[in-house]
């Protein structure tokens, strides 16, 4: 090999280290970008939202605008909290968790039990449209059969039904996932026993992927809480606190999206915004604090 | 009937509620929007006239199916560079690291935050910086809502590329290396060839998303009814446009709205549909 050539091929070889370490740079400073939006946004939520916190915002009701500007104008901390909000995402997402977990559960079951059959590929094919359906949809959905045909108006109930619609499929999804997991010699060895099907489900099945399940719920209704679309078409809003889930409800969003919309309300968005995602945070963590221990 | 059968009944019941309650929203759906087919025909689809002015109604989706389009592309343009860097870094240079695993957090973290808080922020804190660039003189548009997209669509696009990177077999990459590749090389040569099609999925999953995104888009994207001129014209989304009108729609108004939701139903499920198609396909 004469120098000229070695010179060449050192060369070369410079250049692709560069290269290497040229694109790695830019990796890294792709995904620092990536993740700032996180910390710029609950930077905002906190800095603004803190000084509303306090006692009677999580026990009183929304404030009329009137008395929100003239609270402003005295140069006051505006009066009342989101206590109707709190109560009607309480209502609504309990409910939505009640409707979707049991049908969620029991398909998620049926599409671990029969993983070839034609019915389940079919069920588990549907399951994975629902799930990319936009929530106004479901909304839309919500809106004309419960709103038009059940309650006879705006309601907590369809607020829930859209919410259910939502959450089914996680649940379904994260149902199979978890038990595909459990070793089968355990199933089979309670039916060895001449443990009745029904048993081996409740007995075995359940129990060993509960945290399994725990998570997708947990991951489900931390989706559900901050869904403001569908409750616009389903709940539509109360000043109130209401326990009637045939009447329009609040929601936490819900009167995120009204304060958005109202000048003297202002100061109430970055509050109430900092509770939802504290809320939506924390199950979040819980979940997968959860999922990591079973693991 | 023994137990055992009653068992599997129940259990099969549950596919059943299923496919009645997808029936029914498909059912419900096309019912809804038939006025407004019967009145505009598939003119519904292609004209840009969005007129709710009492005895000369004329409704037509193109400025919404543009507007969502338009914003829903430009925001997986955007989140391309930013989504791939961190599923590399994640699957690839720093894979199971403490740094790696802090950035999964924070990604992860980005995944919850609700739409209308993007929405919010987006609003106070981009638009200004917008108008302050001189991209429009509010500060909405296209372009402002496509940038809020990409940032909400970036986790879903990053943990399902990550997922599929970090998968590539460990022996493919190490016959690589001991060929004198350098990492770059070894990231083009094997790792972006044997997880393509799985990292194309995830981008299509991503874009099904930000094509129903409501909240966020609605607060940024201007909300005028007509095809956007520009990128960082105004516009209006499908989603956006069912969520400002609806409030006040009834008759005719009400069945066009209804049956932009089923149009926007059927493009999510057919986006959809092709992305878990390609998954399917790998496993």
């Amino acid at each position: 090999m004469n120098t000229t050539e070695n010179i060449r091929l050192q060369d070369t070889s410079k250049r692709r280290q560069l290269k290497d370490k040229l694109v790695l740079g830019m990796v890294v400073f792709f995904s620092l970008v990536t993740v700032s939006p996180i910390i710029l946004i609950i930077g905002e939520l906190v800095r603004k939202g803190y000084r509303q916190i306090s006692l009677d915002f999580l026990i009183k009701n929304t404030p009329d605008t009137y008395s929100a500007m003239t609270a402003i104008a005295n140069g006051e901390r505006i009066p009342g909290g989101i206590a109707n909000g709190i109560v009607g995402t309480l209502i609504m997402v309990v409910l939505a968790a009640a409707i979707a977990i049991p049908v969620g559960i029991i398909i998620g079951i049926y599409l671990y039990e029969n993983p070839g059959k034609r019915l389940a590929n079919f069920t588990r094919s549907l399951s994975d449209v629902m799930q990319g359906v936009p929530s106004i949809v479901l909304g839309l959905i919500s809106y004309l059969w419960v709103v038009k045909h059940v309650t006879n108006g705006y309601s907590a109930l369809a607020g829930s039904v859209s919410l259910s619609i939502m959450m089914l499929p996680m649940i379904v999804r994260s149902t199979e996932e978890t038990l595909k997991m459990i070793p089968n010699s355990l199933k089979e060895a309670a039916l060895a026993l001449g443990t009745p099907y029904h048993k081996v489900i409740l007995r075995v099945l359940i129990p060993t992927g509960f945290s399994g399940l725990f998570t997708g719920i947990l991951l489900g209704i931390s989706r559900v809480l901050g869904e403001t679309a569908p409750l616009m078409l389903t709940a539509l809003g109360s000043s109130m606190i209401n326990l009637d889930i045939t009447k329009p409800t609040s929601a936490v969003p819900l009167l995120i999206w009204e304060f958005y919309n109202d000048p003297n309300m202002i100061d109430l968005i970055w509050s109430s915004s900092l509770m939802l995602m504290i809320l939506v945070l924390v199950l979040n963590m819980i979940s997968k604090q959860i999922a990591k221990k079973t693991k | 009937m023994n137990s055992d059968k009653i068992t599997r009944l129940v259990l099969s019941l549950g596919s059943f509620i299923l496919i009645i309650v997808a029936a029914g929203m498909v059912y419900s759906l096309v019912m809804g929007s038939i006025p407004a087919f019967k009145t505009f025909g598939f003119k519904f689809i292609f004209s840009n006239n969005w007129d709710p002015t009492y005895g000369k109604e004329n409704y037509g989706a193109l400025p919404f199916i543009a507007g969502t389009l338009i914003s829903s592309i430009l925001a997986l343009l955007i989140s391309l560079p930013l989504s791939f860097s961190a599923s590399l870094f994640l699957g690839e240079y720093f894979k199971g690291t403490r740094v790696a695993r802090i950035l999964s957090m924070l990604v992860d973290l980005l995944a919850g935050i609700p739409s209308i808080v993007y929405g919010l922020w987006g609003f106070y804190v981009l638009r200004p910086l917008m108008i302050e660039l001189g991209i429009g003189s509010q500060g909405f548009g296209v372009f402002t809502a496509s940038l809020i997209l990409a940032i909400m669509i970036i986790p879903y696009a990053t943990s399902l590329s990550n997922e599929i990177i970090a998968m590539v077999p460990n022996d493919l990459k190490e016959a690589a290396y001991s060929l004198g590749a350098t990492r770059l090389e070894v990231i083009q040569t094997v790792t972006i060839p044997s997880a393509h099609s799985g990292i194309i999925a995830g981008y299509i999953l991503s874009f099904g998303r930000a094509l129903g995104e409501t909240m966020a888009v609605t607060m940024l994207i201007g909300n005028s009814n007509k095809v956007p001129d520009s990128l960082f014209g105004t516009g209006n989304s499908m989603a956006s446009v069912i969520a400002n009108q609806f409030g006040e729609a009834d008759g005719l108004k009400l069945s066009s709205l209804i049956a932009i939701g089923l149009l926007l139903f059927l493009i999510t499920a057919i986006v959809n549909g092709i992305g878990k198609l390609i998954i399917k396909r790998m496993q």
